[in-house]
Order: structure tokens, then sequence, then C-alpha cells
């Protein structure tokens, strides 16, 4: 066994790139900045009458803290937003699978999907409250759906896009079908499935408002709902920042879990 | 011993068929290092996609010592042009792959696949991902992932195309070293005429239309093959041989 020594050609330039990357102004600098400066014009434009300041809107979220309401409110959104957005992922992944590895699969599944993309989730709320009454169920149907088509495609997607020669390649080292699926077309598409994910997070959160329109006792957008039948523009702010934020920090998650998971790929 | 026996291989087209291969025959002995030279469409890639069983000929007959080839097997590894290693694992778990699936221990995998590792040199990088290998090591890796499960035969797919003149000449020379030290039939295509003159027992030569073996040009140069052989006017005279072949072909009506 002789050690062939060649390494001249290593690649020095690779980990060299993110170290540039970070010189200059920092990032996260530039994010608060912008942050500042958003809330400065805010500020700015409530000087004019039509909406309230930052420190109204601040006092009423204390107020609807303190008396517990928003985290009433956000529990309540929390988990619709979670269930609907749970089952429509658990669902889209195996029949997103099945679609790209089976022709068969694909050509019953992928016209009612291409159908039903094309409706938006809110013009199901009516044939959902009609079908499902005004409990828990329609609002959680309508986000599921909302989730599950926008997740369904980036899978099958990601299922048709694995390199054919990476599928070769472990057919040649003694791979059959289930190891073959398991070992490459898992991982090759885990990158779609997560920004199917972070798409579908995306439009549960955007469902959920409308989905809280009917006839709901609590939820960020139920309570939007009522505070602009007495003109409670704080309170309706309080609600767009929540529903903002938690929008924003599930992302976050779901983007920390993508880099983790995905951190073989090249990144620009 | 691998036997290719009148192979057709026709792919239908709109209206018309095209012919991949055209009874091609040739026979390779064990551990001999065949070359395959010839110009774009000259079914060499076609022929090597037989040998592997990622497709079947239309007629004629491929056999590995004897027996018809069905599938791709573990007897028979393959190294592609363009690298093909599951980039979400390390080289070693890459290497690791074809003796996981069938089913070797975990103690005796990472000890087979640190050998061949160390072997193509890359002992120094065992935990990377690919993504953080230039071109070469990437190879590299892929010819000790298709070494680890000791294949009695190696195709290998243009494999030094996609890397840089300098590079190639490395990885032909270590290729060579690694043979030499585990022989194996290795069957080799390529459309450098100097790197099939390089590496080969025999050079078969291909043309297009249909893909056929036009001429066979036996390499009798001693190994290990140096540079100073590769100056050397027995080689151009080879080469020269070899060009012409490659680059005077007439066309078939």
């Amino acid at each position: 066994m002789t050690v062939v020594q060649a390494d001249t050609e290593v690649n020095a330039a690779a980990p060299a790139a993110p170290e540039r990357r970070r010189r200059g102004v920092p990032k996260t600098l530039l994010n608060l900045l912008s942050v500042v400066l958003g809330v400065g014009v805010w500020w700015g434009f409530s000087l004019g009458g039509d909406i309230p300041a930052p420190p109204e809107v601040l006092e009423r979220g204390w107020e609807l803290i303190a008396d517990g309401t928003l985290a009433d409110d956000v529990l309540a959104s929390l988990g619709r937003v979670l269930a609907g957005f749970v089952l429509g992922v658990a669902l889209a992944i195996p029949v997103g699978f099945l679609m790209g590895w089976y022709g068969i699969v694909r050509g019953l599944i992928e016209p009612w999907v291409q159908f039903f993309r094309t409706i938006p989730p809110l013009a199901i709320i009516p044939l959902a409250v009609v079908l499902m009454g005004i409990g828990e169920t329609p609002k959680i149907f309508v986000i599921f759906l909302a989730s599950f088509l926008a997740c369904v495609i980036a899978t099958f997607q990601g299922v048709v896009n694995v390199d054919k020669t990476l599928i070769n390649a472990a057919r040649v080292l003694g791979a059959k079908d289930g190891t073959i699926f398991a070992r490459v077309v898992v991982p090759a598409s885990t990158p779609f499935i997560l920004v199917g994910m972070r798409v579908g997070l995306g439009s549960s959160w955007a469902t959920l408002v409308a989905a809280e329109l009917i006839a709901a006792q609590q939820g960020l957008g139920y309570r939007m709902q009522s505070a602009q039948l007495y003109y409670d523009l704080p309170t309706i702010f309080v609600g767009l920042i929540s529903i903002g934020v938690l929008g924003l920090l599930m992302d976050r998650l779901l983007l920390l879990a993508e880099r983790r998971l995905t951190n073989w790929q090249d990144r620009r | 011993m691998i036997t290719v026996s009148r192979v057709n291989k026709t792919f239908p087209l709109k209206n018309d068929r095209f012919v991949a291969l055209g009874d091609v025959s040739l026979d390779v002995a064990d551990n001999e290092f065949v070359t395959i030279v010839g110009p774009s469409g000259c079914g060499k890639t076609t022929l090597m996609n037989i040998l592997a069983g990622l497709e079947t000929p239309s007629s004629g007959q491929a056999l590995v010592n004897g027996k018809a080839i069905t599938g791709p097997g573990p007897d028979r590894g393959v190294i592609f042009q363009q690298y093909a290693l599951f980039p979400w694992l390390t080289v070693r778990k890459n290497v690791e792959f074809g003796l996981r699936t069938a089913g070797v221990g975990r103690a005796e995998r990472r000890e087979r696949a640190q050998h061949f590792i160390d072997l193509v040199g890359l002992h120094d990088f065992a935990d990377a991902l690919p993504r953080t290998l230039s071109g070469g090591m990437k190879q590299r890796c892929a010819i000790a992932r298709a070494y680890a499960v000791n294949p009695s035969i190696l195709l290998m797919d243009e494999p030094f195309g996609a890397v840089d003149a300098l590079t190639r000449v490395r990885l032909q020379e270590q290729l060579l070293q690694t043979w030499s030290q585990e022989k194996r039939t290795v069957v080799f295509i390529t459309h450098d005429v100097d790197e099939a003159v390089f590496l080969a027992n025999r050079v078969v030569v291909m043309a297009a239309r249909p893909g056929r073996i036009v001429e066979i040009v036996d390499v009798d140069l001693p190994y290990p093959r140096t540079e100073e052989l590769r100056l050397s006017p027995a080689f151009t005279a080879l080469r020269n041989r070899v060009w012409s072949a490659v680059y005077h072909q007439e066309p078939v009506a």
C-alpha cells in the first residue's frame, strides 16, 4: 500500500470564501438599522393622526399581555396553524414522493393538485363552512390545504429532479430500489422539501386570519376583526405585529433546520 | 473476461432510428487495460452502459466470464465523468456506500474504505464533504469508491474529461499506479488520443454512424509508464497511428 501524494490541487479557495463574505458591515447590524429606520418611518406617518404611534401600540400590547388576551389569542392561532401545517406536510411528503417515483400515481394525482393549486385556499372557506360547520375543523382544513398544496409540489419536484447519475451510481454499487429510495432519493430531495415547507408555512399564516373569520371565539385574526368594529387601531397593529413575529420565528426555525440538514449543498 | 459479441443498439427517433452501436464485437482479457477512443456519437458511452448493465443491447450479447449481463452488479465498478459522488456523504461514507449495500460489517467497512482512501491519496480528506474537494480529488474519491466493492472489472467513462490538462496527467499516472497495485480489468473511455495510448494495453478506435470499431491498436510499451515514455518516439508513433484512425475516418454510406 503506497500513499499517493498529490495534494497541490487542494481546493484552498473553498474554505476561504465564507471568511470573505463576513467582511464589511455585519449583516445583523444592517438588519437592526433597517428595523429602527422602519419604526421611525412608521412614527413619522403616525404624526398625521391616521394611524397609532409606536408607543400607543406598545401600551396596548402590554395591556393585552397583562390580561392574558394576547397569550390566549396567540395560542389559539398557533394551534390552528401548527395543526393544519403539520397535517399538510405529513401528507404532502409521502404523496409527493409517490408522485415523483411512480408515473401512475403522478398521472392520477397531478391534475387534482394542479387544479386545486389555482384556487386560493380562501375561496374554499364558504364550502368548508357549509360542509364542516363553524368549529375548528374548517379552519384547520383550509390551513391544511394551503400547506399541503405548497409542499406536495416541492416534494414532487425534488424527487423528479434527483440527478439520474446519482441513481445510476447507487445501482452500480449494488443498491436496489428500496436502498436507492432511502439513501439517494430522500436525501437528494430534502432541500426541495424544506423549501416547500417554508412556502407552506407562509401560506398557512396567510390563510389563518381569513380562516378565523369563520365564527372564531379567539385568535389573532378574530381579535383584529372585532377591533375593526370599534375602530381600535392599536389592537389591529398588535395583531399584525404578532402574526409577523410568529411567522418570522417559525420561518427562522425551519431555515435553521434547513441549514443543518443540507449543509452539504453548494451555497453561493 | 469480457465478451461483446455482435451487439447492436438502436434508439428510436421521430421517424427514423439511431444506430448507436452496429454489430460491435470485442474481447477484453482479465486484468487488461483497454481504452476506447472515438468521436462523439460513436457509441462508446452506450457500449459502457451495456457493460455496466444500465442499458440492454437491441441484439447481440454482452458477457462477463461467459454469463450474460442482466443488470448492474458488484463485479463491475463504474466511474462516471460527472464524479457522481453523493454530495451529502463525506469521502469516507461515499467510499463505504457500496460496502454498506453489500452488508459488510461496520469495522470491516471502515478498514476497507480507509485502505482505498489512502491508496488514492485522500487520507487528509476522509471526513470532508465532496463540495470542498477539487475536481481531481472528487474523481479520486470516485475511483476509491469503485475499488472498495472489489470489482473484477472497472468501467470508466471519460473520468478525467472534466479536469484541467495538468491534473489529468497526474490522475493518469495515479490511476496506473493504483492499477498496478490492485490489478483489475479496466475499460476506459476517452476522447483524448494521448490519454488512450498512455494508459492502455490496447486502444480500441470507434467511429460514428453507425457506432462501430474501426481499428484496434496494440500498445506494446512497458509499464510503469513514465514521462520519458510519453515523450519517446515509440509513443509518438503509436499516438499518430491512433490519431489518424480517429480523425481520418471514412464515413459509411
